[in-house]
C-alpha cells in the first residue's frame, strides 16, 4: 500500500528531524509563558469546559503569556499525548488538564516524565505521594449552590424543586443537598427532586428528566451535568425558574433565570500563571469556596424577590467570611439515619463530606 | 505475463486508495481555505503532528495501536458478509472482563497475570460478538443491529458493574475498579514510549491475514461470503464458519479493550468507552477488510488524530474538523470503487 511506503519514508524523515532537534520547525512562541489548557468536552457547551475555557480566555489577555488549547480530549494516553504535544511542540511550560479524569494515572505520568513543566489538574486529587510539579486545586461549589437554593425557595410557589443530576458521585450530592438546606431556610417544607441521568452528557435523557420533573410540580429547576443547556432552556420553555451550574446561563433565558452556582476560574487562573511566571510555589492541594473566590453566585435575575436578595446576600457574605457552617445538626437522610449529630456545625471543609453519599431529608430519590 | 498481471492489479490496489486520500486532502484543504485560513499551513500542520518529529509519530502509534485490533473485529466477519459494527462492545466487555481476571489473582507474578488477561478479555470480546453471529445465525436477526444495540447493553453493564459490585470505595467522584496494581501493566517497546498493544495488533492483523488468504478455513469462509447456498451445496457447515470467525472477531477487539486496562488505564471505568470500536469499523472499510491493509489505515488515522490537536491549537480549527476529514475520506475511498478497471494502462497489462 502507499501508505506504508509513504509512512516508511516518514519514519526516517522524522527520526532524521528528531536528531536535529534545532531544526525541528517551531512557531516561535519568543520569550511568552506558554500555557496549555486540556478539555475533555467542547469549549461552548454552556458549561464545565465554558467556565475553564473562559479563565483561559482570562489569561490570554495577561500580556508575557500565551495560551494554547484543545477540546474533546478523551481521558485515555490521548491527554497524555496532548500534554506531550503542547510541551514538546508549542514549547509550554505550565499546563492546566482540566478533566477530573485526566489526574490519574495520566497526568501522573506525563508529570514524571517532563520534570520540568508545571502541571495543575481542576480535581483536588493531588496527595504528597504524587509529584511535586504536579498540583491539584477545586472549590466547594455547594457553598454557591446553597446561596442558589435560597433564592430557589423563595422563588418557588409549588414548594417542589427539580434537579437533573449525572451521577450519585460525592460531589454531586454535595450540591442537592446544599440546594435543598438553602431552600429550607428560605420555605422549611421545600422539597427536592432528583434524577440521575446515570452520566456526564445525556441530553436526550436531561431533557426527559426536566419534562418529568415539571410535570410533577416543580417549578424551580437546577442540574449537575456537563451541559446545563439542555436542561435550562427545556425548563424554561415549560414556564418553570432556572437555576444555573458552571456558568452563567442567563443569555438563555433572562426571565426565568434566578441565580446559579458558578465556578470563577477567570479569577483563579490569571492568579495561577501570574505566580508561576513569578517563580512562586502554587500550593500543589489548593480548595476553596466563595471565600478564595474560586466559585461565585450569578446576579439575580429579575424574578427574584427584594427578601430573597437580602437573606442570599447576607448567607453569602457569611460564608464569604469561612465562620459559616451549612450542614447543623441534628440533620437526617432522607433513609431516616442521623448523618450530622445534634449540636455539630460543619462547614464545607469537613472531611466526612469528601464521600457524602447520602441524600438529606427533604430529597426525594434515591443515591442507588 | 502472471507476474506482470499481479503487479498491475495490485498497483491498481495502491492507486486508487492514494488518489481517493489525495482528493479528499484537496478537498479537506478547500472546506479550510472557506474558512479563511491558508490550506498550506494546515498540510505542514496536518504532516508536522502525525509524522513531522519523533515525538510526533509516537504520537500516531499510539492512537493506531487500538485501532488495528477494533478494525481486525469488523474485517473478519466482512469475510463471511457480516455487517459488525458492535466492536466497541467486545472492547468493553474484554476490557471488563480481563480487569476481573486481572484483580482476582493478587498475589500471582506478574507475567502470569497479563497472560491470564489477556485470555479472559479475549474470550468475553469473542463471545460478545458470538452473541450476534449466533442471533444472526439462528433468530435470523440482522447482525448490524443486534452488534450495534450490545454495545449500549456493553456501556451500561460496564457502568453498573464499575459503580456497583467492582467499585473501588476510594475512587470517590470518578467510580473505578479497583487498580492492577504497577507490576501488572505492561510497558512500553524499547526505545520508544508506544505501548506493547501496538506490536500485539500488527502480529494479530498478520496471523489473520493468512488465517483468511491462506488456510482453507479462510477460503471456506470467504466461500461462504461470496454465496451462502453454494456454500452450503459443497457441504460447508456455515453456522460453525459464523460463530467461530465472529470468536476470532470479537476475541480481537477484546484484546484492544485488556491491552487499554494493562497497558494504558490500569482499571475499568468509563473512560474505556471512548469510540475505538467505532472509528475501528471506519479502518476496516478503508482497508476493504484486508487485515493486512488495516496496519497502514490504522497508522493513517492514528495520525490524523495526532495531527487533530495541533490543527486545534495553530489554526484555531475546531475539534469537530477531524471529524469532517474522516467523512470526507470515508466518502471518497468509497466512491473510488468505481475506479477500479478504468485505467486502460493497467488493463492491458492485465490482459
Amino acid at each position: 500500500m502507499t501508505f506504508n511506503r509513504v509512512s516508511r519514508r516518514r519514519l526516517l524523515q522524522g527520526a532524521g528531524t528528531a536528531a536535529l532537534a534545532g531544526l525541528v520547525p517551531q512557531r516561535a512562541f519568543a520569550a511568552d509563558t506558554v500555557v496549555g489548557f486540556v478539555y475533555v468536552g467542547s469549549r461552548d457547551d454552556y458549561g464545565y469546559n465554558q467556565a475553564h475555557a473562559a479563565g483561559a480566555a482570562a489569561v490570554k489577555k495577561l500580556a508575557g503569556f500565551k495560551v494554547v488549547e484543545e477540546e474533546k480530549v478523551p481521558e485515555t494516553d490521548a491527554c497524555e499525548k496532548t500534554m506531550e504535544s503542547m510541551i514538546n511542540l508549542d514549547g509550554a511550560s505550565l499546563l492546566f488538564p482540566t478533566s477530573f479524569g485526566y489526574f490519574s494515572p495520566h497526568t501522573v505520568k506525563v508529570a514524571k516524565k517532563y520534570p520540568k513543566a508545571r502541571f495543575e489538574h481542576a480535581g483536588g486529587l493531588w496527595t504528597d505521594k504524587d509529584p511535586t510539579n504536579v498540583g491539584s486545586y477545586f472549590g466547594y461549589i455547594d457553598e454557591a449552590q446553597y446561596v442558589a437554593g435560597i433564592v430557589a425557595g423563595y422563588s418557588t410557589k409549588s414548594g417542589k424543586l427539580g434537579f437533573v443530576a449525572a451521577k450519585p458521585i460525592p460531589q454531586l450530592l454535595r450540591n442537592v443537598n446544599a440546594f435543598l438546606l438553602g431552600a429550607r431556610l428560605a420555605k422549611p417544607d421545600a422539597t427536592l427532586q432528583v434524577i440521575f441521568t446515570g452520566d456526564w452528557s445525556m441530553p436526550v435523557k436531561e431533557a426527559e428528566a426536566t419534562n418529568s420533573l415539571i410535570d410533577a410540580g416543580v417549578d424551580v429547576v437546577t442540574c449537575h451535568v456537563d451541559g446545563p443547556k439542555t436542561v435550562m432552556e427545556n425548563a424554561a420553555r415549560r414556564g418553570a425558574m432556572i437555576s444555573g451550574y458552571h456558568v452563567n446561563a442567563a443569555a438563555l433565558a433572562p426571565e426565568a433565570y434566578l441565580t446559579g452556582a458558578e465556578w470563577n476560574w477567570e479569577a483563579i487562573y490569571p492568579k495561577f500563571v501570574k505566580m508561576f511566571a513569578a517563580g512562586e510555589k502554587i500550593p500543589n492541594f489548593y480548595r476553596g469556596g466563595l471565600k478564595e473566590e474560586i466559585v461565585k453566585v450569578s446576579p439575580y435575575g429579575p424574578k427574584v424577590s427584594e427578601q430573597a436578595r437580602k437573606h442570599a446576600d447576607e448567607v453569602k457574605a457569611k460564608l464569604v467570611t469561612g465562620n459559616y457552617a451549612i450542614y447543623k445538626g441534628p440533620l437526617k437522610d432522607n433513609k431516616g439515619n442521623t448523618v450530622v449529630a445534634a449540636g455539630a456545625e460543619l462547614g464545607s471543609t469537613a472531611p466526612e463530606f469528601e464521600s457524602m453519599n447520602y441524600l438529606v431529608e427533604g430529597v426525594i430519590g434515591s443515591t442507588s | 505475463m502472471a507476474i506482470a498481471r499481479r503487479l498491475a492489479s495490485a498497483a491498481e490496489y495502491i492507486l486508487v486508495p492514494a488518489l481517493a486520500l489525495l482528493c479528499s486532502l484537496v478537498l479537506f484543504g478547500a472546506f479550510v481555505g472557506v474558512s479563511g485560513r491558508s490550506p498550506l499551513d494546515l498540510y505542514f500542520y496536518m504532516y508536522q503532528g502525525a509524522f513531522g518529529t519523533w515525538f510526533s509519530w509516537q504520537n500516531t502509534l499510539t492512537r493506531a495501536a487500538p485501532l488495528i485490533l477494533t478494525a481486525l473485529c469488523t474485517a473478519l466477519p466482512a469475510q463471511l458478509g457480516l455487517v459488525i459494527i458492535g466492536g466497541e462492545g467486545a472492547l468493553l466487555m474484554g476490557a471488563l472482563a480481563a480487569t476481573a481476571a486481572g484483580l482476582a489473582m493478587p498475589s500471582a507474578p506478574p507475567l502470569v497475570v497479563q497472560m491470564s488477561m489477556l485470555l479472559v478479555g479475549a474470550a468475553a470480546g469473542g463471545i460478545w460478538i458470538v452473541l450476534s453471529g449466533a442471533l444472526q445465525h439462528y433468530r435470523g436477526v440482522n447482525e448490524t443491529i443486534s452488534s450495534l444495540l450490545l454495545v449500549y447493553i456493553a456501556i451500561a453493564l460496564l457502568n453498573h458493574i464499575v459503580e456497583g459490585p467492582m467499585r473501588d470505595p476510594t475512587s470517590l467522584n470518578k467510580p473505578s475498579t479497583r487498580d492492577i496494581g504497577a507490576a501488572n501493566m505492561i510497558g512500553t517497546i524499547p526505545g520508544t514510549d508506544v505501548h506493547w498493544g501496538l506490536a500485539l495488533g500488527v502480529v494479530a492483523a498478520v496471523v489473520c491475514y493468512v488465517l483468511i488468504f491462506h488456510t482453507t478455513f479462510g477460503f471456506a469462509a470467504r466461500v461462504s461470503g461470496g454465496n451462502i447456498r453454494a456454500a452450503k451445496i459443497v457441504g460447508l457447515n456455515v453456522g460453525r464458519l459464523i460463530l467461530i470467525v465472529c470468536m476470532i472477531a470479537g476475541a480481537m477487539a477484546g484484546l484492544a479493550g485488556t491491552i487499554e486496562v494493562v497497558a494504558v488505564q490500569g482499571r475499568a471505568n468509563a473512560n474505556l468507552a471512548v469510540g475505538y470500536g467505532f472509528t475501528g469499523i471506519l479502518v476496516a472499510f478503508l482497508a476493504r477488510h484486508n487485515p493486512l491493509a488495516i496496519i497502514p489505515v490504522a497508522i493513517l488515522l492514528g495520525g490524523i488524530g495526532a495531527s487533530g490537536g495541533l490543527l486545534q491549537r495553530r489554526l484555531g480549527l475546531p475539534d469537530a474538523s477531524i471529524l469532517v476529514l474522516q467523512g470526507i475520506i470515508f466518502i471518497c475511498v468509497l466512491a473510488s470503487e468505481t475506479l477500479y478497471g478504468r485505467f486502460p494502462l493497467l488493463n492491458r497489462l492485465k490482459a
